[in-house]
């Protein structure tokens, strides 16, 4: 505590993202290694699935930034309802592309609406609400998928499957929503306010914030990122399924909880989200590559976040 | 014994008999908890020693106390709402037998609610949740004289008849003077001098951490312990020599509680700590402050005087912590203006004195003065036209104190209210007008030359015997 | 009437209506056969509720009942029916692991929201692991005790009754259900008087984890197969079922009773929406908004308890 003048490279060893940034070039190393196949191809895999668990993660990280018990279990059942009722809009036609996208945008402030109002309204706690709530969404989903499976319209899918100068479409979108995440935490008021909540709601209260206006912001942009999400995970796999959403459920929080973002709340790190994102799906690829079946992939994830959680527990509480 | 930097007792020697009631007195942060929580364990002191009848030395403190016999009852309700009476009782009786528990605890239970409340009518099935306050607070009471593995030898009761009306405050005054003739110790912690008069064997007066007075109940009168207690030494005499007369306009703020400010005045509550000012406060500015959206021109703002719960964002820098209430006001836009708020922490560290090298240094790394400095100026660089302060005054050294003192004259001079709940005399006495909360109400309202330490005294302590 | 009958009232009351919506839809549901098919999945259903309802009574949730209450059917389609012994271990074995989690929760301060959330995929893959594909078979004194045919009543009515009951003499009698409420109650009260709360979370995990591998086996008996999947939904069951019998999610208020009756309502919720001819589509987001109807009949309660 006594020397607190910032030194550059400590600086830098004392960010939490770097550890989940390490982390994915190891697994990367190992992969490349183990699967001879080009890096260049698993690069590209690893950054275009990244981007969809980072932009949940993102969504996710602000709730958690909230403070504790605050956590969005509607994000996959949102991702699937957008994802389903965009593509039957669309119904394949292109000129369908822009509204169908405001469709999803729009399932997702419905959603994130809905969430909130439960949460404020019914007085309880967030994971309730956002995990009951979900069910209806997914019964919506069921409902209106019928079992179809919708194409998207061509030039979506062309854009959701491809890419620029190696680095694929998706994952611009991704890393252009991380900056904009970036400039709202660092820099604006807003930002500040989330933070404040995390830390002390009463004390954020009394100091003037907005809290209610701020934690309703937030839930909606949780789930507006998970309608977008959803979109661009049904362009890209040639439709939109009843199950595309699940993995997302942990995944968004595995996100935040490895990228370094305190689940305390209070803190939250961007650039960490898309280090464990990528982590995240080159350690299932190196699995994978070593021969190793989805349940041990599950074992392995699951065993991740808990130790991570309770690595940092220390850090976190004693703050 | 102390906490942090603050010493909260020192060179306290007591020394308690069997068959004796001690009456402990003293004001705010005299040390009175900290003595009682020293005594059953619960704190270590830091020095010296704590020794019990058959104390053996290899044990803790607190598992000397609880084999001594020593029980303690305090203000903050240590029981589980969730179960019922008798459940309660097997909490603390640890060592319980185990065969038909729920049959002895139950006859326990009544037993000791009959011996101390004869007449309670509190069913020892019912769930401790659903009694009124002063039922817990019997019940507590109660299982603290219950007979349990070991006789209680000492029991310890901090402010016991708050909640508790005359009649039933009165079985309890009995209970303990019974208690006490048949060789039991009491340490009876009390605001009501008629209580403390009525069952003390003896009055222990405490002030700054010292036991200032220890005598015979009978030594005693009721001004004499109101004189022995009072005066926290004023800093020096010039207090009151600027206490230069202001225009106070119209009344900008009144709560239903009766609280009101007009503009340009500073407004005292005074009283014993714990007793609603804090919460007048708080309802007063959420009364006042819109959830749903901000505002660049705010009505009121807070000064939190308990840093860890109302104030400091502990994860952040002092310059964030400070601007933080003006986010909205310096910056026109969405994003926060840099360049604005590094100048205005920096012109507010000029003119606090915030004790550090670099503002960007975590707010924990100041010391509980400076960053009761940060939270004033948090509040003070607005302009908001209402300023509500819960006691922000803690850890701040004298002379600080003295400008902060000028510094709410000054902007009270130019039309800003101050609504002040202090714990310290020397900062009441700078106020225009003082409310003094007994209970949670306003029990006086003091204007001008009444407002002297001895009429915030007696209108704290209630000076008349429980009615009857 | 005391509150805690008040509280018992609600879910009797929501039982009692559906049921008569049931009877008044399909008479012939009124029988010893057409109660056994309504109550078909109670057992399981009701057991997976009381170990959730260990884990809310110290004021956590657990997300990890269904994956856990799958991977016990698993293990105990294949390991408990072809090699008893090691089974059995491997089921002790994972109350233990529930055991300890209560203990890390506790001693390191974790949100146990994300632990369980993680632990939710360790069971699910360790499921996987046991039966990549549906398959097993039940022990065959399972399969016997689960197609009991009981007087009168059929066994899905009568067992969730008995489990209740044994669950609320543990639970609400015995001096150490009292200490494990406590904790719920006012955990720092319950140091004071010196007990250590990490012994005790650990313990109302592990009995959370004994409900758990009750269930699985129970599942099994039933259904006699397994798979990985097979009770994902009781996550979400055994949540709803504790709040609808007149749960709190803070402050350590459970009910036994209550919990098994939310279990049963909900498992009758089921039946009803089928009898409706409400398409399956719509089973799941029922349920969800059953949930959230109770919630909201239950914070009119609350408000009324607190004016009154």
């Amino acid at each position: 505590m006594n020397d607190t003048r910032p030194n550059p490279i400590r600086a830098v060893l004392q960010k939490p993202w770097l550890w989940a940034y390490l982390a994915a070039g190891l697994t990367f190393a190992a992969t490349s290694l183990i699967a001879g196949s080009g890096a260049g191809s698993l690069f590209y895999a690893a950054l275009t699935f990244a981007s969809f668990s980072a932009i949940v993660g993102i969504g996710q990280m602000l709730v958690i930034t909230l403070g504790p018990g605050n956590i969005d279990l509607s994000i996959p059942a949102t991702m699937t309802l957008a994802a389903t009722l965009a593509l039957k809009f669309m119904d394949t036609q292109t000129a369908l592309i822009l509204p169908g996208l405001l469709v999803a945008i729009g399932v997702g402030i419905g959603c994130g609406v809905v969430n909130f109002l439960l949460i404020l309204l019914l007085r309880i706690p967030p994971i309730i609400a956002t995990l009951s709530a979900s069910f209806l969404y997914q019964s919506l989903a069921i409902w209106s998928n019928r079992g179809l499976r919708i194409k998207p319209p061509e030039p979506l899918a062309d854009f959701a499957t491809g890419g620029a100068l190696g680095i694929p479409n998706v994952a611009v979108v991704g890393i252009a929503l991380a900056i904009c995440a970036w400039l709202l935490l660092e820099r604006a008021i807003a930002g500040r306010w989330i933070s404040a909540i995390g830390q002390n709601l009463r004390a954020a209260r009394l100091s003037g914030v907005p809290v209610n206006a701020v934690r309703f912001g937030i839930y909606v942009n949780s789930a507006i990122c998970a309608a977008l999400t959803g979109f661009l995970l049904a362009s890209f796999s040639g439709g939109a399924n009843l199950n595309m959403g699940t993995e997302y459920m942990l995944m968004s929080i595995a996100v935040v909880v490895i990228g370094g973002s305190s689940i305390g709340g209070g803190n939250s790190n961007v650039p960490g989200i898309w280090g464990a994102a990528l982590f995240m799906f080159l350690i299932v690829s190196m699995l994978n590559s070593y021969g190793l079946g989805a349940g041990i992939r599950l074992i392995l994830t699951g065993l991740v976040i808990v130790g991570v959680v309770t690595l940092a527990s220390r850090k976190g509480y004693d703050a | 014994m102390s906490f942090g930097p603050v010493h909260a007792l020192r060179a306290a020697s007591l020394t308690i008999s069997a068959g004796e009631c001690i009456g402990l007195v003293g004001h705010n942060g005299a040390g009175k908890s900290t003595l009682a929580n020293v005594i059953n364990g619960r704190l270590t002191q830091t020095q010296g020693a704590v020794r019990y009848r058959d104390g053996v030395g290899e044990l803790r403190n607190s598992q000397n106390a609880q084999n001594a016999g020593v029980r303690s009852v305090f203000q903050e309700l240590s029981l589980c709402p969730n179960l019922t009476v008798l459940e309660n009782l097997r909490i603390p009786y640890r060592t319980m037998p185990r065969k038909g528990w729920r049959r002895a605890a139950r006859q326990k239970m009544i037993d000791a609610l009959d011996l101390v409340f004869p007449g309670h009518g509190i069913r020892p099935g019912a769930t401790v949740g659903n009694l009124t306050i002063a039922e817990r607070q019997m019940v507590e009471i109660a299982i603290a004289f219950a007979d349990r593995d070991r006789e209680p030898s000492l029991v310890i009761l901090d402010e016991p008849t708050s909640s508790l009306d005359a009649a039933i405050a009165r079985q309890l005054l009995d209970h303990i003077k019974r208690f006490c003739a048949a060789g039991g110790a009491v340490l009876f912690i009390s605001h009501m001098m008629g209580e403390i008069f009525e069952v003390s064997t003896r009055i222990i007066i405490m002030k700054d951490g010292r036991i200032v007075d220890d005598q015979h109940a009978s030594a005693f009168t009721r001004s004499s312990i109101v004189d022995a207690m009072g005066h926290v030494a004023p800093d020096d005499d010039s207090a009151d020599t600027d206490q230069t007369a202001r225009t106070l306009g119209a009344e900008v703020v009144r709560s239903p509680n009766g609280l009101n400010a007009r503009a340009g005045e500073i407004v005292g509550l005074a009283g014993l700590a714990g007793h609603g000012q804090a919460e007048a406060l708080a309802q007063l500015y959420f009364d006042h402050a819109p959830k749903w959206k901000s505002t660049s021109e705010p009505d009121v703002v807070f000064v939190a005087g308990d840093r860890a719960r109302d104030g400091v964002m502990p994860l952040w820098s002092i310059l964030q912590n400070l601007s933080l209430t003006t986010l909205p006001e310096f910056s026109r836009k969405v994003m926060v203006d840099r360049g604005r708020e590094a100048g205005l922490v920096q012109s507010w560290q000029d003119r606090i004195g915030i004790r550090t090298d670099n503002l960007l240094n975590p707010i924990l790394s100041l010391s509980g003065g400076n960053q009761q400095k940060v939270l004033f100026a948090r509040a003070l660089a607005s302009s908001a036209p209402i300023v509500v302060m819960d006691d922000p005054m803690r850890g701040v050294d004298v002379g600080t104190k003295k400008e902060v003192y000028q510094m709410i004259r000054d902007e009270a001079a130019t039309g800003r209210s101050f609504l002040w709940y202090s714990t310290e005399t020397d900062e009441i006495l700078e106020c225009d007008r003082v409310f003094v909360f007994r209970a949670g109400h306003i029990a006086a309202e003091l204007t001008g030359d009444e407002i002297t330490e001895e009429n915030i005294l007696h209108a704290s302590f209630e000076m008349q015997e429980a009615a009857h | 009437m005391t509150s805690d009958r008040l509280r018992l009232l609600l879910p009797v009351l929501s039982l009692a209506v559906l049921l008569g919506a049931v009877f008044y839809l399909q008479p012939r549901a009124m029988s010893y056969f057409g109660l056994n098919l309504l109550f078909n999945l109670a057992i399981p259903v009701a057991l997976a509720t009381i170990a959730q309802m260990m884990i809310i009574m110290v004021n956590d949730i657990d997300l990890s009942v269904g994956t856990f209450v799958s991977f016990c059917a698993c293990v105990t389609a294949t390991f408990v029916h072809d090699t008893p012994l090691l089974g059995y271990a491997i089921l002790a074995g994972a109350i233990l692991a529930y055991a300890a989690l209560g203990a890390l929760i506790q001693l390191r301060g974790l949100p146990a929201i994300v632990v369980t959330l993680g632990m939710s995929f360790v069971w699910g893959g360790l499921a996987v692991l046991i039966l990549p594909s549906p398959g097993g078979a039940s022990p065959e004194w399972l399969r016997t005790l689960m197609t009991l045919k009981t007087p009168l009543v059929p066994i899905a009515v009568i067992a969730p009754l008995v489990i209740a009951f044994a669950v609320h003499l543990l639970i609400r009698r015995s001096w150490i259900g009292v200490i494990l409420q406590g904790v719920g109650g006012n955990e720092r009260a319950m140091e004071r008087a010196g007990w250590s709360v990490v012994r005790l979370r650990a313990t109302s995990y592990g009995l959370a984890g004994l409900f758990g591998v009750l269930a699985g086996m129970c599942l099994v008996g039933l259904t006699t197969a397994a798979d990985a999947n097979i009770a994902l939904r009781y996550t979400l069951l055994s949540i709803a079922g504790v709040i609808l019998g007149g749960g709190e999610f803070v402050g350590g208020r459970i009910s036994p009773f209550g919990a098994v009756i939310g279990a049963l309502t909900l498992t009758l919720a089921a039946s009803f929406l089928s009898f409706l001819r409400l398409s399956p589509d719509w089973q799941i987001g029922a349920q969800g908004a059953i949930l959230i109807l109770v919630l909201a009949v239950r914070l009119l309660f609350v408000r009324k308890e607190a004016t009154a």
